[in-house]
């Protein structure tokens, strides 16, 4: 840049705003570049979980047609409980909540029935000041939730007509946060503010009770103006793998057990759909070719659980008539195609793969059905979106999702829907963000980069053993090293995500001076938490792959929580656990791993601390925290 | 001779495969197109750093008849061409730095907001104002709101190998 005159004084200030123009233009491309990898990162591993919800469930199965060998432990009878409540969702439960004792210390909302205004004013209040709402309240608002449901339709009609606009919301996922942030900017439920929440407000989240409790509590204050579809998280099996039953659990230590009852009838009761004035047809996941909605009208929709898998368990020594079972089979596919089906942009209807239920709809799937009801227009939910909502299908679908930062601060906005009698949907978005202080685009794109390889490290790490088995098909002569593209091509095969692995190369491994990747360094910087000098490592690793489904058969076992189950107990499920897995796992090594967790030898074993031992520890992670200080 | 026929022809397919990641990243239905909009991204992610019209040159060069979309087979050539070409060189640090210096009339050694503002949002390839939001909140320092350029042009040229 070279400065001749004033003339020239100025294009030099215009030289030099182009460049820094330039150079800046392109380090918010980069950025942008890399918030887009982080993204498939979430989404891969999202959605990947929810297939491995089919190694749950078909254990459970599996266990139930073994039941009648094992006559040492009653697991399998606490699980067929849990999965096919002897009790029908339909039929009253004794719940004596009446005889509950509220102490005079409980300083929380005293709710008395039916609700009224100043009782959902006491428990917003409540909830922001992190107050928990007594168990004998929560009881009985659950109960009058139950009886009000079963009054209701499958589908339930609106009309624009008698009301101002609808607000349609999306995933809450136990966001309270979010759900606040709605009430504030668009007024809370009433008659003039009707709406709609389109299922998933329990999980992930870490305030899914408080969440629901107040979406239950408007229910019923304003079962005219408040209406709730059910999603695919409305469900026991989903509850347990993702957070609610936990949440309760912890939050209810005496009486978690009825309440997550009650949750689980109550979720059965929840309608599947909402229609506005015959024309919108709003549910939480999608549809499919096979989509009926006036079968789905007719159902009973209580006996059908959302669960994908149709391991409904019909009891093994029950005889049931073909007809029932095949009506069964039919009501639970139109019901999971609803709760968990995606759309997609080619034509045609096939098997959701990704979610591992429901389908993956095209355009045509969606114009026929419309075309068929005469609706014109298909609004769902069940899918993160950076902006809140998404149009596709040529505007006759929108995804609608409410759940802001859902990945990690920053990811995603939150949205939602308001239509009004001209049935013009108009957007609203927002964010709720923690810090006081505003992250720069750098910031958030770092840190939700940062999680985002944690957890894909961590997935490697799982499958150490099969990958290193991959990658040594490769290296005949041991050197350590494979190509790029055959180390792409192991992780694509071992992991099955869906993620550009080539290149995200340089967070996750280290090259050789020829340029060829030395594989052993995937898994260099993570570890075991504590070893456990008696393991042996296929052990370790197993243990640790399925440690999400090890703590939820555990909660199982463990019916008074006190965080101990007996070695025998923990022996047994062990055993068949990988029996179904079809691990081959000396029992010697089985019984050695219970005695030397039983520190104390007095039969029981803290399996809280069990699986502190196959938590994953991160050894860059002190060094990491010390360079991201500045920024 | 057949040695750099060979190495040639691995450049080529080191090329390739780099442009067809980039591109993939916004394939969101996996059937070889992106939209339009997104190229920009894409280019500049593979090393590029372009003037907004070489951009849009580029992009109207490689857009499908104006449909918005953008196919792979088109764009594959025309972006090797541009990455072996080296059409759109990234900007040296000292000439960056000598940049912000001519913005930078007191010498101060930073520059205030409203400055930076002024200049980004009305010379050269302007600003829109979330544009210049987002280079604010970026780029200045929390304390005193002053644009510390030096120690910006080193700490944000970085970039991992990609």
């Amino acid at each position: 840049l070279v400065c001749n005159g004033p003339l020239k004084y100025v294009k030099l200030t215009m030289k030099a705003a182009v460049l820094i123009q330039r150079w800046y233009r392109r380090y918010v491309a980069r950025l942008e570049m890399r918030r887009r990898y982080t993204w498939n990162i979430f989404q891969s591993i999202e959605y990947a979980g929810e297939q491995d919800q089919l190694q749950l469930s078909s254990f459970f199965s599996f266990m139930l047609d073994n039941f009648t060998h094992s006559t040492h432990c009653d697991l399998p009878d606490l699980i067929s409980q849990l999965l096919d409540p002897v009790v029908d969702p339909w039929l009253d439960r004794e719940t004596c909540y009446n005889l509950i004792p509220v102490p005079e210390s409980y300083t929380g909302p005293r709710l008395s029935f039916p609700l009224s205004v100043s009782d959902t004013n006491a428990l917003l209040s409540a909830f922001k000041e992190q107050q928990t709402l007594h168990a004998r309240y929560v009881l009985q608002l659950l109960y009058e939730t139950k009886k009000l449901l079963k009054q209701m339709p499958n589908i339930i009609h609106l009309s624009t007509s008698y009301t101002k606009e609808i607000t349609i919301c999306g995933d809450l996922h136990g966001r309270l946060d979010d759900l606040l942030l709605i009430f504030y900017k668009n007024g809370l439920p009433s008659a003039e503010t009707p709406y709609v929440f389109n299922g998933d407000f329990v999980d992930r989240g870490k305030k899914s009770i408080e969440v629901v409790i107040l979406l239950f509590a408007y229910l019923l204050l304003y079962p005219d103006y408040m209406h709730l579809n059910r999603g695919n998280h409305e469900d026991h099996i989903m509850n347990l793998r993702y957070g609610f039953t936990k949440e309760v659990m912890q939050k209810y230590k005496t009486h978690g057990r009825e309440i997550l009852q009650l949750f689980q009838d109550i979720f059965s009761l929840l309608p599947v759909a909402t229609v506005i004035d015959g024309k919108i047809l709003i549910v939480h996941g999608g549809i499919s070719d096979q989509t009926d909605l006036d079968f789905l009208s007719s159902i009973e929709r209580h006996k059908v659980g959302g669960n994908k898998q149709p391991t409904l368990i019909l009891l093994p020594s029950s005889i049931h008539a073909l007809s029932t079972h095949f009506y069964q089979l039919s009501s639970l596919l139109q019901v999971v195609d609803i709760l968990w089906s995606d759309p997609k942009t080619q034509d045609g209807c096939s098997p959701n793969t990704f979610r591992g239920g429901g389908c993956y709809f095209g355009p045509d799937v969606t114009q026929r059905l419309l075309l068929q009801h005469g609706l014109q227009l298909l609004i769902r939910s069940h899918e993160c979106k950076q902006e809140g909502y998404e149009l596709c299908h040529g505007g006759q679908v929108i995804t609608i999702f409410s759940a802001s930062n859902y990945y990690e601060e920053g990811s995603n906005r939150g949205a939602y829907i308001k239509l009004g009698r001209e049935l013009v949907p108009r957007f609203y978005q927002y964010q709720v963000s923690r810090t006081t202080r505003k992250l720069t685009l750098t910031q958030r794109v770092r840190a939700a980069e940062g999680s985002a390889l944690r957890a894909l490290k961590e997935k490697l790490f799982a499958h150490r053993s099969e990958l290193l088995a991959g990658f040594q098909q490769y290296d005949l002569n041991n050197t350590g090293s494979v190509s790029v593209s055959e180390w792409a091509q192991v992780l694509e095969s071992v992991l099955r995500l869906d993620v550009p692995w080539r290149t995200l190369r340089p967070h996750l491994t280290r090259l050789a001076p020829d340029g060829s990747v030395e594989y052993q360094s995937c898994f260099e910087d993570m570890g075991p938490g504590i070893p456990l000098p008696q393991v042996t490592p296929n052990l370790a690793e197993t243990l640790f792959r399925y440690r999400t489904d090890i703590e939820i058969i555990f909660n199982i076992i463990d019916k008074d929580h006190s965080g101990l189950i007996s070695t025998e107990e923990f022996r047994h499920t062990w055993r068949l656990f990988s029996a179904h897995l079809g691990v081959d796992i000396d029992d010697r090594a089985i019984d050695d791993l219970a005695r030397s967790i039983d520190f104390n030898k007095d039969g029981s074993i803290d399996f809280t601390e069990f699986l502190e031992a196959f938590r994953v520890v991160h050894k860059l992670d002190n060094k990491d925290q010390q360079l991201n200080g500045k920024t | 001779m057949a040695e750099n026929k060979q190495s040639a022809e691995a450049i080529v397919s080191d090329v390739h495969k780099k442009i067809r990641a980039a591109f993939e990243a916004f394939d969101f239905e996996s059937n070889n197109t992106v939209d339009a909009r997104e190229i920009s991204t894409i280019v500049y992610s593979l090393g590029c750093f372009p003037f907004q019209k070489d951009l849009h040159d580029f992009i109207s060069q490689v857009e499908e008849n104006h449909s918005g979309y953008v196919h792979l087979d088109k764009f594959l050539p025309a972006m090797t061409k541009v990455l072996m070409e080296h059409k759109f060189p990234p900007i040296p640090e000292d000439l960056l730095l000598q940049a912000f210096e001519v913005l930078d009339k007191e010498k101060k050694g930073y520059l205030e907001p409203e400055e930076l503002t002024k200049y980004m949002t009305q010379e050269g390839e302007p600003f829109t104002q979330e544009e210049m939001d987002e280079m604010l909140t970026a780029l200045a320092d929390h304390e005193k709101n002053h644009i510390y350029y030096k120690d910006l042009i080193s700490q944000l040229t970085i970039d991992p190998d990609m």
